[in-house]
């Protein structure tokens, strides 16, 4: 008999100001949802930087903290994933040409890290233009393979 | 919490206890101005214990790489001493692992600076 709580699916959804502090409620927002999701600690630990990385690239990249621009931010769980929706109302960035931070010359830069760093933490991640012409980052992280290890 | 850095002297190697997260504002800012104030004070050797650092982000790695390069430009060597598994983990995937030098026991992190 399938499991009920499997199949609850559960979205929230907040528009956030430009400052760090909507960092940490971000974070807070997300870890919530993916802990009543069932993700272990280790998961729970990757999808939190994830979230804060994007969310600061929108804060401080994105909006450059301008007070007038806002952060859409979203989570959606369901049965099948968790995917975070991340978008800023900045003028963009070229996302198909960012330098790689594993590359010898940029291994001691001091930034740069950040999508590489939501890349290794999260199953999937698109980037993309958002509505209002700035960037929106969608994060997932599939159930199925966390499932997988304890199987 | 955020951070909670502090110091000590074992014999002539600074010893600086974080505790906390090391992320964008107050937690990379305060490492931040720890180390330019031990550069300032002329000191060259920079142990850094993150044995009780629960969290890191791009941020606080960009911290430790600028730290390390700060103290070096002066002449000095910084160290990392206790890596938690999850530091451990992000400086390994971000490459910055073998460019530090990474020491599990502080009384042989402190010989190594001789």
């Amino acid at each position: 008999m399938p499991d009920p709580a499997r199949h609850e699916s559960e979205a929230v959804e907040r528009l956030l100001d430009s400052t760090l502090s909507s960092v940490d409620h971000a974070e807070e927002i997300a870890s919530g949802l993916a802990q009543s999701a069932g993700f272990d600690e280790d998961d729970l630990m990757k999808i939190g930087i994830a979230v804060r990385e994007a969310v600061v690239n929108a804060v401080v990249h994105g909006n450059r903290y301008n007070e007038k621009k806002k952060v859409r931010f979203s989570v959606l769980k369901n049965s099948e994933r968790f995917t975070i929706r991340v978008a800023d109302e900045g003028e963009g960035f070229d996302f198909n040409h960012l330098p790689d931070p594993l590359a010898p010359e940029n291994l001691m830069r001091t930034s740069g890290r950040g999508i590489f760093l939501i890349r290794s933490f999260m199953d999937e991640l698109q980037i993309r233009r958002s509505e209002s012409g700035g960037t929106e980052l969608v994060l997932i992280k599939y159930k199925a393979k966390q499932e997988d290890r304890f199987s | 919490m955020s951070v909670k850095l502090n110091t000590r002297q074992v014999g002539d190697v600074s010893v600086v206890d974080v505790a906390g997260r090391i992320t964008l504002g107050e937690g990379s800012s305060a490492l931040r101005d720890t180390l330019r104030e031990m550069v300032g004070k002329n000191q060259k050797k920079i142990l850094l214990n993150l044995g009780e650092v629960s969290y890191i982000d791009s941020s606080g790695i960009g911290e430790l790489v600028s730290g390390f390069t700060t103290v070096a430009n002066s002449g000095g060597q910084l160290k990392l001493l206790n890596l938690t598994k999850r530091v451990k983990d992000l400086l390994q995937i971000t490459k910055l692992y073998t460019v530090f030098d990474v020491h599990e026991d502080e009384a042989s992190a402190v010989r190594s600076f001789a």
